[in-house]
């Protein structure tokens, strides 16, 4: 699998450590509630299709991406600075 | 037997080698395969399961038969495809699963043992008694069946792994790889053209057709002339691609070293490629596939196109007088190269009615039933119009069709189409994103249709890529139509063979649907079709055609299973060249590497640092009486300690104090300049991540210390939290672990070792307890930081990597003399756990804040990562275990971590557990057994007694449930 790092360019999947869903972008605040903070910390979709995810480019420039990708195809359709995310 | 003026190998370089102890001649360009039936060698191996004697099949990676072990020793390459092997001189070739030999193998027993031996016999025969299954019947089982044996010796070849990249990747160089390698070429693209055979053409070089007037095999190195003189092109022969990944990404097996002598070069074996590419092009070519009839793997029945392919590639005839049968126009071709060679075709036999030929005797309308001969074929029997007819022949050339070699189109849960005009699979388009299909392995049969297939497919690819290409005038090549019936199994008594390598019949997979086994999923795993080294490459559409007739199906709906890389075996050295011993991980040296080793120190891993556990001392013969001396010596003197370990990261920038706010439970922001101080940090769950000391260096400057364990894992935390949560905040990090090499000195003596060291002296005053700022040692600047993890009065000396081995060796020396020294791993363990205080023993992951004790260092004036979570209820209930410590009070002085805790009284079972030992040490500064735990309401425990159990060592000690902090409580000696 490849990630093109809006950084450096196409790389192996190698140089990346993954952390979960993008949903980890969304952090609520302090007194949402603790449903909020349980879906926020627990809950994950599992979808046959389209995810968005973060990956750390770990061996590489140290960017933190939102990656979509598809799990069915295994297609990486977009890959962004999570930082512009997040924004 | 050789044929004069035939072939392609290099008769004037004779190559001499042995199989099985007897050495035979071959020439340049010859596989152990050739060579041997050059020399009327028949009997090549035995088959895995009843041990049937078996020769050659087929002239490729496909074949099942003739597997060899090469070499000897720790250098022996078992199941080697001698097919595929090429000879060189002084080769050593050896038969595999015969005993004692392989013209009289005992166990071919099992052949008559068949009967009892067939589909599903696993599992049916040696369910019951169980016991019986490990002692008896699997050991016998594995002796008699089986492949080559390993050496049991270490390897000692090398191997490697290597990336390569380009716009095209080409896959096989027959006809359509060539012509797909050259249009792409010469439009400028970077090719690469991959192919397994040690020498590019593919089925160019077995047959006789011309292409441009020319030769096929002249066309081939004119073509192979051209792509060598360009530089956006790289041939790569003996390379298999062996499978198909995301991305555009492609496994390849480059066989180096296997065709030649080992030499002083310490040449790799072979080099396992991982290709990526923008675009592929699959020119895999077909796989003939054999006919099922009785006794047909007997020695000297051979697909048709191999008995071609000897003849004109290699100049052999596998016999003398030859026999063809089949179902297609293309087995002809056979019969006409060999008589026009001068080899006697005794008949041609097609299944097809109303077939005639010239040139030989034609029996239209008839097939094979019988195939006679012990160790070689001696003859045949046909049936023709009700009648059999025997007949003399020593070699059987069959052809059943082609199966297109659509496997790696299947690599990314593609499915292959079937098409009933050739009477197999072809790939589904757009099965593999950015790989077209060109040529045989897309059903396309005749040269000239491979030619143009392949020229349109680089075209593709080239306008994909944003180049314009040009569609070359093509070549003129045969194009003959491929004519084929259905013919899978001939009718009748006795084992029609399917899977050679496994031993599977026609009347196996039959019993896999009687048995219900219907599914082709379950008829795999029952019979074990298509389950060997070779995964069924000649034998996968035969055994669905047959279970699509016992089960009243078509083809297409029975389907096929699934095919999954590698194409053809790789071995597991190649695949992890470079990652045993040393290589496994990468390791890491402080800069005082050098020197401990000097002194002898052990080495244990941190991560993947190496650090000194203990500095033996003359006379010291177990590592405790080091770790007691060097304990003493810190806690009475001076003690020199490499901590450049810690990961250091390097926090600028106005935003810098907010962030640390964020991440640390306490607050940073208010921290003076020149001032440390320690800090926890959670997870977002709300349990403890890390901890470690941050020095204010200036305003907008911080140095924070993790862990050496937790490194890698704060920093890309503290990216996350930047980047993900808080990306408008001015500031940024680097992690400088590496820059920097850092000393702990640490002891009653250690300002008076600094105060002879440093360019300007240091007070109590100017340098208190969690003070930091510069220093400079003989001109050099570095950095100082008075903190303890050893309780006593101490402090950390940086300076730049480049100067830590002077510095280090400046320091043990000075140290010394002053009744000081070195402390390695197991002191700096024994101090901290006198002072307890924690490491990832005890924050596991599991722990929160309110567990270690540390619940008010949760700062209520702000918000911070892990805080919300880490209020939960559940983690603030006082039942929690929580940490103590632990003191020996009975008999027994021994904890040991991991050891659980149990009230005096209560059983010592699960449900009665109170809570475990996390750290233990020999404490010489007290004189006993000291331990970290985690107990159930700890803090109110203090003087109560509890057991501790050790279920899987035996071991029962009663404890004393005291103040974690051991020594010196009040901290006086940390002020010094
Ligand atoms: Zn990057």
């Amino acid at each position: 699998m490849r990630i093109t790092c809006p950084i450096c360019g196409a790389r192996d999947s190698r140089e990346f450590s993954y952390r979960g869903a993008a949903l980890a972008l969304q952090r609520p605040a302090p007194d949402a509630g603790d449903d909020a903070w349980a879906d926020y910390v627990h809950l994950r979709e599992n979808p046959a299709g389209d995810t968005r995810e973060l990956w750390y480019h770990e061996g590489g420039c140290g960017a933190w991406i939102v990656v979509t990708r598809n799990t069915v195809t295994h297609e990486v359709r977009s890959a962004e600075l999570a930082a512009e995310v997040a924004r | 037997m050789r044929v004069n003026g035939k072939g392609l190998i290099d008769r004037s370089a004779p190559v001499g080698f042995t199989f099985d102890g007897v050495r035979y001649d071959g020439f340049e360009g010859d596989t152990v395969a050739s060579a041997l039936l050059a020399n009327d060698i028949r009997l090549v191996g035995r088959s895995f399961k009843y041990h049937r004697p078996r020769g050659v099949l087929t002239a490729g990676s496909e074949e099942p038969n003739a597997l060899i072990t090469v070499g000897r020793g720790a250098e022996a390459e078992p199941n080697t495809r001698a097919t595929v092997q090429e000879v060189f001189e002084g080769l050593e070739a050896v038969s595999q699963n015969r005993w004692p030999s392989l013209g009289l193998d005992l166990m071919a027993v099992n052949d008559l043992a068949a009967p009892f031996l067939g589909a599903g016999f696993y599992y049916k025969t040696f369910m019951w008694p169980r016991a019986f299954w490990e002692k008896l019947y699997e050991p016998v089982i594995r002796r008699a069946a089986g492949l080559g044996a390993l050496s049991g010796l270490p390897n000692t070849d090398r191997y490697e792994r290597a990336w390569a990249h380009c716009d095209l990747l080409v896959i096989g160089a027959g006809p359509a790889g060539l012509m797909a390698a050259l249009v792409a070429a010469r439009a400028g693209l970077d090719v690469i053209l991959a192919d397994e055979d040690a020498r590019m053409g593919g089925r160019l070089l077995a047959e006789t057709h011309a292409v441009a007037g020319k030769p096929g095999h002249g066309w081939v190195a004119e073509v192979l002339a051209e792509l060598s003189s360009m530089e956006n092109v790289r041939l790569m022969p003996r390379t298999t691609v062996t499978g198909a990944y995301d991305g555009g990404t492609y496994g390849a097996l480059e066989r180096v070293g296997h065709h030649r002598p080992r030499d002083d070069a310490r040449r790799p074996r072979e080099c396992f490629w991982r290709i990526v590419t923008r675009r592929a092009i699959l020119c895999a070519g077909a796989i003939e596939r054999p006919v099922a009839f009785r006794n047909n793997d007997r020695p000297g029945v051979m697909t048709a196109g191999a008995v071609r392919a000897y003849l004109n590639r290699w100049g052999v005839a596998p016999g003398r007088t030859v026999t063809v049968f089949g179902n297609n126009d293309d087995a002809h071709r056979t019969a006409r190269d060999l008589v026009a060679a001068g080899v006697h075709v005794a008949a041609v036999i097609d299944s097809r009615p109303g077939v005639t030929l010239e040139g030989f005797r034609v029996i239209s309308g008839a097939e094979v039933c019988n195939a006679s001969g012990a160790k070689a074929l001696e003859s045949i029997t046909i049936r023709h119009q009700g009648r059999e007819e025997k007949i003399a022949t020593d070699c059987l050339a069959m052809s059943g069709g082609w199966n297109p070699s659509v496997h790696l189109t299947c690599h990314m849960n593609g499915r292959p189409t079937w098409a009933g005009d050739i009477l197999s699979f072809v790939p589904s388009p757009g099965a593999i994103p950015g790989m077209d299909v060109a040529g045989a392995c897309n059903g396309a049969f005749s040269t000239a249709a491979c030619l143009r297939e392949g020229a349109e497919a680089a075209l593709r690819a080239a306008e994909a890529l944003g180049k314009r290409a040009a569609m070359p005038d093509l070549p003129l090549a045969e194009d003959d139509p491929y004519r084929i019936a259905p013919l899978w199994h001939v009718p009748g008594k006795g084992r029609a063979w399917l899977d050679f390598q496994n031993d599977v019949t026609v009347k196996d997979v039959k019993q896999a649907a009687v048995e219900n086994f219907r599914s082709v999923e379950h008829m795999k795993r029952y019979t074990t079709q298509g389950m060997a080294t070779d995964q069924g490459k000649n034998s996968n559409v035969a055994a669905l055609a047959v279970l699509a007739d016992a089960t009243g199906r078509g083809i297409p709906e029975t389907g096929t299973t699934t095919f999954r890389p590698p194409y053809v075996p790789v071995s597991i050295a190649a695949m992890g060249a470079g990652a045993e011993g040393p290589g496994f991980a990468p390791q890491r040296f402080t800069t005082s590497h050098k020197a401990a080793t000097e002194r002898g120190a052990p080495m244990i891993e941190a991560g993947l640092w190496y650090r000194p556990s203990y500095f033996p001392a003359p006379g010291e013969t177990t590592w405790r009486q080091a770790c007691d001396r060097e304990v003493a010596m810190v806690r009475n003197a001076v003690g020199i300690c490499d901590v450049s370990t810690l990961g250091k990261i390097d926090i600028q920038g106005p935003d810098a104090a907010q962030l640390l706010d964020f991440v640390y439970t306490n607050t940073f922001s208010t921290l003076a300049q020149g001032r440390v101080r320690y800090g926890l940090m959670l997870r977002e769950d709300g349990f403890v991540m890390d901890d470690g000391t941050t020095a204010r260096l200036g305003e907008q400057h911080y140095v924070m210390t993790t862990t050496t364990a937790a490194a890698g894992l704060v920093m890309k935390h503290l990216e996350f939290v930047h980047q993900c949560l808080r990306p408008d905040w001015d500031l940024s990090m680097i992690s400088v672990t590496e820059a920097w090499a850092q000393f702990a000195v640490a002891g009653p003596k250690s300002r008076e070792l600094l105060n002879g060291l440093l360019d300007q002296p240091i007070d109590d005053a100017t340098w208190p307890f969690m003070s930091c700022g510069k220093i400079a040692v003989q001109g050099i600047e570095g950095r100082l930081f008075r903190i303890s993890f050893s309780g006593e009065h101490a402090y950390e000396i940086a300076v730049p990597a480049r100067y830590g081995d002077s510095l280090f060796r400046l320091l043990v020396a000075r140290a010394e003399g002053m009744g000081g020294g070195l402390y390695g791993m197991e002191a700096l363990n024994v101090l901290r756990i006198e002072k307890g205080h924690i490491t990832h023993a005890e924050i596991h992951g599991r722990t929160t804040a309110f567990d270690i004790g540390m619940g008010r260092m949760v700062s209520q004036k702000k918000d911070c990562i892990g805080k919300t979570m880490s209020e939960r209820p559940g983690l603030m209930d006082p039942e929690r275990e929580r940490l103590v410590g632990l003191r020996p009070v009975g008999a027994v002085r021994q904890i040991l971590a991991g050891a659980h805790l149990f009230n005096e009284g209560d059983a010592a079972v699960r449900v009665n557990d109170q809570g475990y030992v996390t750290s233990t040490c020999f404490s010489p500064t007290l004189g006993d057994t000291l331990a970290l735990a985690f107990l159930k309401r700890g803090p109110e425990r203090y003087g109560e007694k509890v057991r501790m159990v050790d279920h899987a060592r035996g071991v029962e000690t009663l404890c004393e449930v005291v103040n974690p902090v051991f020594f010196d409580p009040e901290g006086g000696r940390v002020r010094g």
